[in-house]
Order: structure tokens, then C-alpha cells, then sequence
């Protein structure tokens, strides 16, 4: 019988094989190496590319170096969504290793935030962790733990310890009996194909009928486009941690075992390939 | 989770029985419905009620195990020269059939079915069993006269003789509701019942099931039922106790508390009740908390007392206890209630006075007796779902306004029947009418519809002179009360008084005229009507409730029940635990995510793995001080520092090194410890130290593990777990255990598994076995038996039977080291001991001064340790109280009526008797203390057992039935019907009928069942087979050597037995033909317990195994060089211990690339036997080669301590 940890470490365990090149018009002093990493799935592009950093700024001069970006097929990669998802957002279905644009100059104001220090990554991270709660818990877990307990969530993340992060995190996945789930499901919905960043509703995991939520009602309440199909054939896919989910797999399920570390469950929208 | 499931029992205001599950969340409809209730008083076995017919019924929950009789007679005879033994006895002689004394007359026809519950097993029989040995033919034992010593054995001065007739009878009534019979004269029997309570079980477990049945008649009477326990559950007369007043109705605890109330509203207590007379003494009085308004009900605890008072107030009473049963004070509680109820755990329901809805006080713990607050529980009715069900409570409704039951019930089935009424429905507008009324309605409409109108019509006037007689005076509320409820002619009016009070409130609803009603319909419209009206209510109407029971409901601070919140959509099936697998777990969504997720692994990695990690795995510490059992003497705790390091090697895995950082004469040193070394960390609760041991296979040699000890539990449990996780994860090891795993339990109730490697029982090179690695599953039991199908089951020290759920973790190992789903709470309950001690003077008799030489005057067993009723604590923090201390009754020996066992001198052996030559005595002194905690084990309910033994191996598929054979804690032999890899819970239990009770059993690879009977002796059952579980009869095997046997274990073909002297011995000349085989050979001494496999090897919990510090009892140890040519094998290897109880190995099929065992090895075997006898012989020294012993009696302080 399987287990449904081992859920959570295939989840935690994910890697992109990623090869980062610099952006042709970066000055440099030599001719730069492209670099290759395994990049957690779960984790933050700013969080765990020191070392592509440090590999392009050799062959940089100094004064030409300002805040590292990144960019994939000229879209600039948003650094508080975590890897994951761009991946699933931007690439999925495209041949591997998945390949990144190192950006040093022109910075773009208006896609991006600026990260200039982990902390800002870390106050990132925390403040969806107590979002999340908020809508699972009204912040009752959350706002009963100590604080070695939130460094410890982050701690683990930034260390990729598994064990360090979900003896911590399993509270905040835990419900009264009585409820048979979460007050709402911590979920946001990003599609490729529009502008607006992503969708974020209120949706209860349990129906008022007692009947569990799957991930078909979800998208059927929220975001009905994901779902409809032309001649008998869904257009569209829908990605979470690289995998599609059937949509009768309950929502409440999904919440615990296949939300990203900050709590949340990412779900891309993006089309599916004709071929 | 896996709280044992029990039940709350009520009745509603239309005298229908319902019972709702601690892990349901649905209302029940009892089993029998023929009957309406006024009164019930349930405990976990049975159910008392008092009818409308104001007849008393016990309703016996049906179970697998029967209930069952042994009559006995004696055919007595004598010898005489010209007829031989015949049947003439001389005229001084006793009756030719007699009971076992000789002086009751008895024939086998004299005997009769005490009532119309039981039938006959079987016909009589000769008994052919004497003291676990087989008589000759005929069953007769010989004497030189009556009365005297008798002999199997006929000799030449047997004079008489005589031989024992048994029958077995049954009692059949279960599952429904069974009236008690009287026998005595109608003129001594009581007049009707008007409340009864039933409880006293924790007085005395003699007889086994022992109850107190108390009842009040209409007279205001009290009776005593007689003689009720397990196997008369019917009790046998009503005896009549005196009483200082007319009593109202009365309340039975659990263990010597009995409250009753008086008409004149005064409470009384019974005094004196203990295990010698447990219907008491004398009553003492206790007065009303308010002068105004009288005690109305009452209902005690174990020692709560709960009331309420004329005027709905609730009253907590102060100060109760088993030295004071009249308690201190009352205290008022918030809420009105009609009635409260104690259940177990001293757990409060109460029925609300103004919705009549059924509350559950919560925050009840034993140092918060009398909770916080209350809590309504809005379970519906199972029946609110189904039309037939409402369309029962219909049928009830009408019942109960007419005289004549039978006919009531088939009119309205009828109705219900007619197919057209269902079309109807959805027509019929929605009705505001109360079930009551509708019910008037139909009875209206019936044949008894002229009683029926009229009983309904004076229900108004009363209610109204009710009303006036609360708003009168303190004066006129005794008449009031009177008129409700003392009629003294079951006259029609008369009966109304009393259920006036059931249908108080059925005037909140607006009121439909009767009369038109049954002007305008139909029998059939209205039952159909009823149903859609019942539809109607069912979301938002709760049932109304007459009366609640939860002597047999066992909750406690863990159980989380679904009682409050409403059902959800749902099906309580699906929420209800089980064993199976879960829909969830085989859903197509659940699949298709495990196997996508493989497959982007796949995708993602597979090809890229040569890529550098983003993040770099270092090293990790985590560091704390604790204190360290130093290994130098003298042996005291030190304070040291500790860190575990942990690296992740290039291959991704994990390993880490244990320090400990300790001063030796000021020079700072350490020793250290890979943790992939280590075998076993065990927890150690004792001294009030949270501490642990950690053991290599270097140091299970010495018997001298590292001790740690941390300041708190919870700081000790962070170390285990992660120490646990550390051992784990440097050894691969992760998930549950395999199929093959070896289980073992120590005598702490801790349990370990371990994965047996093939070279464990085979190969050119075995695996000592104190290199096993063990780690620890979450739960408490006394012993587990395992197969190599994964079928697991426990037994707790209360008896309580669990079946393995396929998870792990569970205790302290918290997180990733323990599965998600498949822990539940676990469970159990044990008794600490002490001694009372006295010693015999002149001047005052026995007395607690002793002699300056004596030992403690309260003490342990051995006297060594002064042990007080105050001083001496639960186990360890983990075990909490759950019962006072109290007089033990039961221990080797005998005792006297007060508890004394007496002896010469301490210490020495002790006798249940006083003579002349005792000069000291001592009792022994009980209390009971619970464990609660979780792990992957579910219970399996409700027989309580003593022993399992699970077949070994087959090689059958997975659908088919796993054999499983028990013993039930009473002695009764079981076979579990229905166990399957996917139900390893089975579905029920066959009964094997014995003649005698049995203390174990176990099943061979090829369905050979063995047994041992409580007096020592062996049996093989023959026949078994997968087609006929149960087999056909038992065979008397002797036991070796006049020994008395206490365990048999089966394993391919071989058959080891244990006797109460810690021997091993092997059945010789076993064949396919000749199963029971031939002799016994003596292998070993100083075993406390054995496990014989699959493979036929064999393991034991070994006494005084010496290791090189001191003596250990309780250790594994594996017989070494067993062989299909050697089943007896040749020495022994020693494993893990002291301090273990319990192995199984009876999973580990395992075998090693020995090739394939051949199907005949049991035929090469015996065949071989004669010829390998000199070989043999020089073995035999060998093998006989006892296991170490020493006289030294100095203890094993470092094992885990039994």
C-alpha cells in the first residue's frame, strides 16, 4: 500500500534540471559558461541561485553588476512564485533541461519585485504561510506557534530539510475531527494565457451537503474556462506540481498533501499541446 | 480513533429504544422493536428496561462467544460379589445419582430449563476428563467408599465408584429484548416496576459478570435481583430490600455507590456494600439541596453524584467517595434538565428540560468531576433517514396509547405496505403536527381507536392541572408529583398519569384536532402522511427524548465524537472505522497521482541526476544536556552533554554519530556511537526519570546499554524520535514492517519490530541475533501474533484484542516516521500491587506493628520495598489512576473473606486459610491505572482474549480466509471467521466447544491446532482444515512428565510446548498420519514464552540469561542449528533483553538460498529418525545443555526492568 507521505517527499524532492546562459548583451570579460542545477520545485529562484550568481559575476566587471533577474522565452521569472510553478506556468512541455536567461542590467520595475536580501524572501514566504492559515484556521495554528517554530518552517525550506519543515508544517495541515476539513482551501490559480496575475477566492473544501469538494467543483466555481471543452476534449491542462490531478480528487486531499511549503495550493491553467 | 466502540442508550417520549455509538453519528433504532420502554439502565454487556407493561427485560447483546451452562450429576455405584459395580448401593449409601457431595438427590431428568431463554446444547454425557488426565473407558473414578479420595485407576479395595454427566445449556435470547420470568409465588412477587438500575460490576468480578440489579416497584418498593452474571443473565429471584420511605427511583454506580430518591424528595444511601454484600447495609439520608423543591432523580458514579430537583435545577454532589458515600454538599450546576445519567469515567448526559434534547456534560476529567459545560448532541436517527424507520416510529406512537400491542403493530404495517401511499406523499401539504399526535391519529383511526381517543382526550385537563400545580405552593407539589407518578391500579387514567410526564411536550406543538383528523383519512394516507411529515422534521427536528443511559458508554478526554455536529451527506458507513481499505485509497484520482508523480520523477531527474544540487546538504547538530548512567562505579546519573551529528552522504543518505560529552576527574571526555550500529533504543519509565537505553550488539552482549535521561518527557520523547529517525534512515529503513517481521513486546508493554534478514535462519554464515535491529511501534499490548500475510494482532494487558491497521509509528515517534492514516488512540488498563503485611501478637492479634526484622508494613511483593497507598505512583507519567485502592481477592493460594492470605513467617508461602502455626498474614491491594496512546492498531471488539495464534504460512491467494484460532479471556476456544490480507479483522468468531477452559493455543502451517486447558494439559484438535474451520473433536494428549503445560507453539511440522516450570519440550514422531505424535523430549529449561515459526525455527523469552555484568531475565534468544534432521536444534544465541515478554517469528518466512525445504521434509524427518539416532544421541548432550544459569539473584538494573 502506498503511503500518502511519500506524496509529500516526491513533492519536496522535485528538481528542474535547469541550464542558465547569460543574456547575450551583458558585458562581460570572458565568455561565460552556461551553468546547470537541479532547482527545487519548491523553493524561490533568489533563494538557491547564489551559486549561479557567483559563477557569472567571475566573468563580469564589477561595476556592471546590479540585481540579478531572470527571464524564460522573454517573460522575466517572478521570484516570489515559487519554481514550480513557473515551470508549470511557462515551460511545461518543452524539452529539458529547462533553460533560464541570467539578467543583470535592466532591471523590470514593473514586472518584478526586487529581492535584495533573503530576508525579503523569508517576510515573502512567512506572510503566506499566515495567509494560508488565516484561511484554514482563522490564524489559530499559526498564531499558537512560537517563533523558533516559523524560523524553523523557513529554516527547513532554505536547507531543503523535509523532516525539519513538516514536523512543524503537519500542524498547520491538521483540522478538528469534527470538520472533516479546512474553513477554506488556500488556493491560488495562475493562467498562462492572461494578464491578470492569478485568481484567489474563497472556497470550502466540504460542500453544504456534506459531499467532498474536488478539484473539478473548484475550477467549475471559479475559474469555469479551465474546464470546458470543445469537442469532448479538454483544451486546457491543469498543473500542480508538474502532474495532472484528475478532477474528481477532493480538494481538501490535494490542500494537505500537494500544497507548496508556503501552504498554497499552485494551480497553472496553461493550454494543452495539440499534438 | 480506535477507541472501543460503545453506546449511549435512551428512549424517546414514544417509548422507542435508540442507541447511538461513541464512534457513530446516527441514533440507532434497537434491534427488537415489538416494545415500548419507559426506563432503561444499560452497561457494556446488557441493556435493563422497564416496559410500558411494567414487565423488567434484559436485552443480552448477542456475540460470538455463547452463553453457556455446565449441569452436572454423578452416577454413583458399588461393588458387590454376584453383580460386579452395579446400581444397587447400600441403604446407608448416597443417591445412585447425586451431585458431587452426595447428599442432593439428582437424575438427569430433574434437571430443567431455568426459563423459556435457554435451550440444550447437547444430551448428557460421560465427563472422560479427571484432572486433565483421560480415564479408563466409562469415565468412573474408583474408591474404597463414599466419600473419599477417587483414582482413575480401579484396584483391588475399589469398592464403589462413580463417574460425572454433563450437559451444557445455552442461553438463546440475545439481541432481543427477554422478559424476566418470575418464579416466585404471585403473592410474593413485587408489584409493578416503576424504575430499575443496574451496575455493581467493579464490586467483585465473582462470579465472572457479576451485576447488581436494583428496581423500584410502583409501591415504592426496592428489590434486589439475585444471582445475576454472566452465565444467568436473568438473575434468579427478586428479593426485597427495606427501605426508610417510599422510593421513587434509584441509581446504581459502577462500583459501591447506590443513591435512591424518596417521595418525600429526600435522597437515601445505601451503606455497607462491598464484595461480601453487595446489597449493603443500612441507608443513610441526605436532604434536598433547596427546601422548597425535593430531589426528583438522582444518578450516581463511580464517585459522582449528580441530581436534580423538582424545579429542573441540576445538583453536583460534593465530597463522595467509597469511605463517604453520602458526600459533603451540593452544588448547583447551570441548566435544567429532566434527568441526568452517569455513565463510565463518571462521564453526565442529561435530557434538557425544555427541548428534551439529550446533553453531554463536557470537560468532565478526574480532577474536574463535575465538567464545564454542557453540550447538546444533534445526532439524528439512523430512521430520519429511511421511510420505513419513521414509519416504525409511527407504529410505536399509536402503540402506546393502546391496550393491545400486537394488532396495533400488523394495522399500520399494513398500511405502510400499500405502495399508493408512497406516490402520495410528495401531494400531502407539510404538517406542523408532532409525530405524537399524528400517531394519536392513527391509533384513532385503528381498531383500538376508541381507547385511544379517549386516552388522548384527558391529557389536557392533566397538563393544565399540572401547570397549576408548579405555579402553587411548595405544599401541593408532593401531591402533584403523587398524582404523576404513584398510581397504585394499572387503570387506564392511571397509567396516563404517568405518561403525562413523556408528553409534556408534545404540547408545544400546535395542536391538531383529533377528531378531524380521523374524519378525513384514510389508515394508508396517513401513514403516508406521517412519513412526509416525518421528512419534513427530519432536517431541523431533533427527537424528543423520555430517558438517557450511559452506564455502558465509555467516553474519555481522547475520543473525539461525531455527536455535534450534524451528519453530513456522508453515509455513516463511510466515516465509520474500518479495517479495509478506504475508498480514498483506492480511488482512480489517488493512483493516477502516485503514478504521474513517478513518472515526473522519471521525466525530470532521471537524465539530469549528474546535476549539481541547488542547495548544499551540510552537516546538522542538534545538541542538549541530559544525564548519563556512567559507566564507571559507583553507577549514578551525571549530568553530560549530548550532540548528534548528522551528514548526508554522497549517495544522499544519511548517517550520524551520537557524542557524549561527560568529566572524568576534570578531564573533559566522550564516547560516541554510529547510529547505524545501534540495535534498539528503549524507553525506560522509572524512578520518576524520563530516561532511555541504547543498545549496539556489543553492548546486548554485555547487557550494559548506554542510559540517558532527559528532564522532561516530552524533551526525552524529541530525542527518541529523532534518535529513532537517525537509526532509520542510516539503515534504509522506512514505512511499515514487511510481511515477515518479527514482533516483540517488553514487559513495559512496549513494542518492537524488527526486519528479519534471510541470513537470520539460514546460510553458510547466520546472523547472531543481538545484530537485529529493532525499532519501536506506537500502542501497549501484552502480546502480538503475526503471519508472513501481514495479519497482526495484539492482546492488551485488559484483554482488549487489536488488529495491526498496516501503519507504523504512532507514540512519541511523531511526523514522517509515522504514517498518516492507520494510527488511532490506543489504550490499556493494568493493576499496580502492594501489600498489606501483619503479624500475629498476643496481646491485640494481628496487628501492623511487626517485629523490628519484619519487612514494610506495606510493601511490594518482595517485602523489600515499602510501598504506601499514598506513596506508591502509576508506572510512569504516561499510566494515570482509574480506580482507588481495593482489596485483591484473586491472587496464588486463596485468601480469606477480608483479602488475608496467612503464613508462618515472611516470607514464605502464603494460604487463604488460618491455622495455628501463622503467625503473619497479608493482602494484597489492587489499583487500576490506564495508558492512553496511538499507534496503527484498530480495536477488535468485543470478546476479550487470552491468547491468539495466527497459521503461519500458506500459500494460498490473497482472497482466501487466514485461519485464526483464540482464546477467549475466559477460557472459551475461538476461531475468527473472515480474516483476509484486506479484513486481517475477520468478520466473527465461531465458538469451540471445550470441556474445560483453555489458557493457548496455536495453529501449524498445515492446520494442526494445539491447545493447552487451564489445568496443564494438551489437546489436538482434529480435522482442521480451510473447508472445516472448527474442525471435529479434541484429542487428550499427556503432558510430559506429569507437568502442567501453560503454551504450546506450532510451527511447519513441529510442536514445542512450555509447562509451568519454564521447560521446553518437542513432540517426537509427528507424521502426516499419526499428527498427535508420540512423545515428549525435553530441550531446555528457564523459558518464559516461545515462538516457532514457519520454518520451524524457534525463539524464547529466556530467564536468567547472564550477561557480563549481572543476571537478565526476560531475553530473546534463537535456538541455533535447528534442521529438518534436528527439530530440536543444538544451543542458543541470545538477542535483546531483559526485560522482554513476548516474540513472534511466526511471520518470517524467510528463507535463505538454502533451496527449497522439500514438501516431504516431515516424512524424511520421521522417517529418518531411527536411523540418525546415534547421531542424534551425541547431540543430545549438546542440546540438552541448559541455558546459562547463575545462582546469583543479583537483578539486571540496566534492562528495562520487569
Amino acid at each position: 500500500m502506498t503511503d500518502d507521505k511519500d506524496v509529500l517527499r516526491d513533492v519536496w524532492f522535485g528538481r528542474i534540471p535547469t541550464c542558465f546562459t547569460l543574456y547575450q548583451d551583458e558585458i562581460t570579460e570572458r565568455e561565460a559558461d552556461p551553468y546547470y542545477l537541479l532547482l527545487p520545485r519548491i523553493s524561490y529562484l533568489t533563494l538557491v541561485t547564489d551559486k549561479v550568481k557567483k559563477h557569472f559575476q567571475k566573468v563580469m566587471r564589477q561595476e556592471e553588476v546590479s540585481e540579478i533577474w531572470f527571464e524564460y522565452e522573454g517573460t522575466p521569472l517572478k521570484w516570489h512564485y515559487p519554481i514550480g510553478l513557473l515551470f508549470d506556468l511557462h515551460a511545461s512541455n518543452t524539452a529539458l533541461p529547462w533553460s533560464i536567461t541570467v539578467h543583470f542590467k535592466n532591471f523590470p520595475e514593473k514586472d518584478l519585485l526586487h529581492c535584495h536580501s533573503k530576508d525579503v524572501i523569508e517576510a515573502h514566504f512567512m506572510a503566506c504561510i499566515k495567509e494560508a492559515d488565516a484561511l484554514k484556521h482563522k490564524s489559530q495554528v499559526i498564531n499558537e506557534m512560537q517563533k523558533k517554530d516559523h524560523k524553523q518552517l523557513w529554516m527547513g525550506l532554505q536547507n531543503d530539510k523535509f523532516e525539519q519543515f513538516w514536523a512543524i508544517n503537519r500542524k498547520l495541515m491538521e483540522y478538528p475531527p469534527e470538520d472533516n476539513g479546512f474553513r477554506y482551501i488556500p488556493f491560488r490559480i495562475y493562467q498562462a494565457t492572461t494578464e491578470r496575475p492569478f485568481i484567489q477566492k474563497l472556497f470550502r473544501p466540504i460542500a453544504s451537503g456534506g459531499q467532498l469538494h474536488t478539484l473539478g467543483d473548484l475550477l467549475k466555481d471559479v475559474c469555469p474556462s479551465a474546464i470546458t471543452t470543445e469537442d469532448g476534449e479538454q483544451k486546457t491542462q491543469v498543473m500542480i506540481h508538474g502532474i495532472e490531478p484528475m478532477l474528481e480528487t477532493p480538494i481538501q486531499w490535494l490542500s494537505e498533501h500537494m500544497s507548496y511549503p508556503d501552504n498554497f495550493l499552485h494551480i497553472s491553467i496553461i493550454p494543452r499541446p495539440t499534438d | 480513533m480506535a477507541m472501543p466502540s460503545s453506546l449511549l442508550w435512551a428512549v424517546d417520549i414514544f417509548g422507542r429504544v435508540y442507541t447511538l455509538s461513541t464512534v457513530g453519528q446516527y441514533w440507532e433504532l434497537c434491534k427488537d422493536t415489538q416494545l415500548e420502554f419507559k426506563r432503561v439502565s444499560a452497561v457494556k454487556q446488557c441493556c435493563w428496561g422497564i416496559a410500558c407493561d411494567h414487565q423488567v427485560y434484559t436485552y443480552v447483546f448477542s456475540g460470538d462467544v455463547p452463553i453457556r451452562y455446565q449441569e452436572e450429576t454423578y452416577e454413583n455405584q458399588r461393588w458387590n460379589p454376584v453383580g460386579g459395580f452395579c446400581e444397587k448401593l447400600l441403604p446407608s449409601d448416597r443417591w445412585q445419582w447425586s451431585d458431587v457431595s452426595g447428599l442432593k438427590y439428582q437424575q438427569l431428568d430433574s434437571f430443567t430449563l431455568p426459563s423459556p431463554h435457554w435451550e440444550w446444547e447437547s444430551d448428557w454425557y460421560v465427563d472422560e476428563n479427571i484432572g486433565g488426565e483421560p480415564t479408563e473407558k466409562g469415565g468412573w473414578t474408583y474408591a474404597i467408599d463414599f466419600p473419599s479420595t477417587y483414582t482413575k485407576d480401579k484396584r483391588w479395595n475399589s469398592c464403589v465408584r462413580r463417574r460425572r454427566w454433563i450437559r451444557y445449556r445455552r442461553y438463546k435470547s440475545r439481541d432481543i429484548w427477554a422478559k424476566i420470568v418470575s418464579h416466585d409465588e404471585p403473592d410474593q412477587l413485587p408489584d409493578p416496576f416503576n424504575d430499575i438500575s443496574v451496575g455493581g460490576w467493579e464490586i467483585t468480578d465473582e462470579p465472572l459478570g457479576r451485576l447488581s440489579v436494583w428496581a423500584v416497584s410502583l409501591q415504592g418498593r426496592v428489590w434486589y435481583r439475585e444471582n445475576v452474571c454472566h452465565h444467568n443473565p436473568e438473575g434468579s429471584t427478586w428479593s426485597l430490600v427495606t427501605t426508610p420511605g417510599e422510593v421513587v427511583q434509584i441509581s446504581c454506580g459502577p462500583y459501591d455507590l447506590l443513591w435512591a430518591t424518596l417521595w418525600e424528595g429526600q435522597a437515601i444511601v445505601r451503606e455497607g456494600i462491598d464484595r461480601n454484600n453487595p446489597q449493603g447495609i443500612s441507608w443513610s439520608t441526605v436532604e434536598s439541596p433547596s427546601s422548597e423543591n425535593g430531589i426528583m432523580h438522582v444518578s450516581v458514579g463511580v464517585d459522582v453524584v449528580w441530581c436534580v430537583t423538582k424545579d429542573r435545577k441540576v445538583w453536583f454532589r460534593r465530597g463522595v467517595n467509597s469511605h463517604n458515600p453520602c458526600g459533603t454538599s451540593w452544588i448547583e450546576m447551570v441548566g435544567e434538565m429532566m434527568m441526568v445519567t452517569v455513565g463510565l469515567n463518571n462521564q453526565v448526559w442529561g435530557i434538557g428540560c425544555d427541548d428534551r434534547a439529550i446533553y453531554f456534560r463536557q470537560g468532565v476529567t478526574p480532577s474536574e468531576l463535575s465538567g464545564k459545560t454542557w453540550k447538546a448532541i444533534v445526532s439524528g436517527r439512523e430512521s430520519d433517514r429511511s421511510q420505513t424507520g419513521s414509519s416504525t416510529s409511527l407504529l410505536s406512537a399509536g402503540c402506546f396509547f393502546t391496550d393491545d400491542i400486537q394488532n396495533q403493530t400488523s394495522a399500520v404495517i399494513q398500511g405502510d405496505a400499500d405502495p399508493s401511499s408512497d406516490t402520495e406523499l410528495p401531494g400531502l401539504p407539510p404538517s406542523p403536527a408532532s409525530p405524537a399526535l399524528l400517531g394519536a391519529a392513527a391509533a384513532g383511526d385503528g381498531p383500538a381507536s376508541q381507547a385511544a381517543t379517549s386516552a388522548r382526550l384527558p391529557v389536557d385537563p392533566l397538563h393544565s392541572e399540572q401547570g397549576e400545580a408548579t405555579a402553587a405552593s411548595a405544599s401541593n407539589d408532593k401531591d402533584n408529583l403523587e398524582m404523576n407518578k404513584s398510581p397504585a391500579n394499572p387503570n387506564p387514567s392511571a397509567e396516563l398519569q404517568w405518561i403525562n410526564i413523556d408528553l409534556k411536550e408534545a404540547q408545544k406543538h400546535p395542536v391538531l384536532s383529533v377528531s378531524s383528523f380521523a374524519d378525513t383519512s384514510s389508515l394508508s394516507s396517513l401513514g403516508a402522511f406521517s412519513v412526509g411529515a416525518e421528512d419534513q422534521y427530519g432536517a431541523d427536528e431533533h427527537p424528543l427524548w423520555a430517558w438517557v443511559s450511559g452506564g455502558g458508554c465509555l467516553v474519555d478526554l481522547h475520543s473525539p465524537l461525531k455527536w455535534f455536529t450534524a451528519p453530513s451527506g456522508l453515509s455513516s458507513s463511510v466515516q465509520s472505522l474500518s479495517l479495509s481499505i478506504t475508498p480514498a485509497q483506492t480511488a482512480a484520482w489517488r493512483k493516477q497521482i502516485f503514478q504521474q508523480l513517478s513518472e515526473r520523477t522519471k521525466r525530470e531527474l532521471e537524465n539530469f541526476r549528474h546535476y549539481e544540487q541547488a542547495i548544499e546538504q551540510s552537516v546538522w547538530v542538534k545538541t542538549g544536556a541530559l544525564q548519563w548512567w556512567r559507566n564507571w562505579k559507583p553507577h549514578k546519573w551525571m549530568d553530560v552533554r549530548v550532540a548528534l551529528e548528522q551528514f548526508t552522504g554522497s549517495d544522499g543518505m544519511r548517517d550520524s554519530i551520537l557524542f557524549i560529552y561527560y568529566m572524568y576527574h576534570e578531564e573533559k571526555k566522550y564516547i560516541h556511537v554510529f547510529l547505524n550500529e545501534v540495535t534498539i533504543i528503549v524507553e525506560v519509565l522509572n524512578e520518576a526519570k524520563h530516561s532511555f537505553a541504547l543498545y549496539t550488539p556489543e553492548r546486548t552482549k554485555q547487557r550494559w546499554p548506554i542510559r540517558l535521561a532527559a528532564a522532561t518527557e516530552q524533551e526525552m520523547h524529541d530525542w527518541l524520535s529523532l534518535l529513532n529517525m537517525s537509526c532509520c534512515e542510516s539503515r534504509r529503513i522506512q514505512g511499515p514492517p514487511s510481511h515477515h517481521a518479527i514482533w516483540s513486546v517488553t514487559c513495559k508493554g512496549d513494542i518492537f519490530v524488527s526486519e528479519p534478514s534471510p541470513e537470520l535462519e539460514a546460510g553458510p554464515q547466520l546472523m547472531p541475533c543481538d545484530q537485529m535491529f529493532w525499532r519501536q511501534v506506537g500502542g501497549h499490548l501484552r502480546l502480538i501474533e503475526s503471519n508472513s500475510r501481514g495479519v497482526v494482532w495484539g492482546i492488551g494487558y485488559d484483554h482488549t484484542a487489536w488488529a495491526y491497521t498496516g501503519g507504523y509509528g504512532g507514540g512519541f515517534i511523531q511526523g514522517l516516521a509515522s504514517s498518516a492514516d492507520n494510527i488511532y488512540t490506543q489504550s490499556d488498563v493494568k493493576c499496580v500491587y502492594i501489600y498489606e503485611n501483619q503479624r500475629w501478637n498476643p496481646v491485640t492479634g494481628y496487628s501492623s506493628r511487626g517485629l523490628p526484622t519484619d519487612r514494610y508494613m506495606w510493601s511490594d511483593a518482595s517485602g523489600l520495598q515499602e510501598c504506601t497507598k499514598t506513596n506508591t505512583k502509576p508506572p510512569s507519567p504516561q499510566w494515570s489512576w482509574v480506580s482507588d485502592w481495593y482489596i485483591d481477592f484473586s491472587p496464588a493460594g486463596g485468601t480469606d473473606r477480608e483479602g488475608w492470605q496467612y503464613a508462618a513467617d515472611f516470607p514464605a508461602s502464603y494460604h487463604g486459610h488460618k491455622t495455628m502455626k501463622d503467625f503473619v498474614r497479608r493482602r494484597r491491594w489492587a489499583r487500576k491505572c490506564k495508558i492512553v496512546t496511538n499507534g496503527p492498531w484498530l480495536e477488535v471488539p468485543p470478546v476479550t482474549l487470552w491468547d491468539i495464534s495466527i497459521i503461519p504460512s500458506s500459500d494460498a491467494d490473497d482472497e482466501e480466509a487466514v485461519a485464526l484460532w483464540a482464546i477467549s479471556d475466559k477460557g472459551d476456544v475461538l476461531c475468527r471467521l473472515g480474516v483476509t490480507q484486506q479484513n486481517p479483522a475477520g468478520t466473527s468468531w465461531l465458538h469451540v466447544g471445550t470441556d474445560q477452559p483453555f489458557i493457548s493455543i496455536s495453529i501449524g502451517a498445515f492446520y494442526q491446532v494445539w491447545a493447552i486447558a487451564r489445568d496443564g494439559s494438551a489437546f489436538y484438535r482434529g480435522s482442521v482444515s480451510p473447508n472445516k474451520p472448527a474442525g471435529d473433536c479434541w484429542y487428550h494428549i499427556p503432558s510430559p512428565q506429569k507437568q502442567k503445560l501453560k503454551q504450546v507453539s506450532v510451527g511447519r511440522t513441529s510442536v514445542f510446548v512450555l509447562d509451568k516450570n519454564g521447560n521446553l519440550w518437542y513432540r517426537q514422531g509427528i507424521t502426516p498420519s499419526y499428527p498427535q505424535g508420540s512423545t515428549w523430549d525435553h530441550v531446555s529449561n528457564n523459558i518464559r514464552k516461545m515462538s516457532v515459526g514457519p520454518l520451524d525455527q524457534v525463539w524464547v523469552i529466556a530467564d536468567k540469561v547472564q550477561g557480563s555484568h549481572s543476571l537478565s531475565c526476560g531475553t530473546v534468544c534463537h535456538r541455533i542449528g535447528v534442521q529438518p534432521l534436528e527439530p530440536k536444534g543444538l544451543s542458543w544465541d541470545y538477542g535483546i533483553g531483559g526485560g522482554w515478554e513476548h516474540i513472534t517469528v511466526r511471520g518470517n518466512a524467510t528463507e535463505a538460498s538454502r533451496g527449497a525445504v522439500p514438501d516431504t521434509a516431515e516424512e524424511n524427518s520421521a522417517a529418518s529418525k531411527e536411523g540418525e539416532d546415534e547421531e542424534s544421541k551425541r547431540k543430545t548432550e549438546h542440546s540438552k545443555a541448559p541455558l546459562m544459569v547463575s545462582e546469583s539473584q543479583e537483578l539486571d538494573r540496566n534492562s528495562v526492568n520487569c
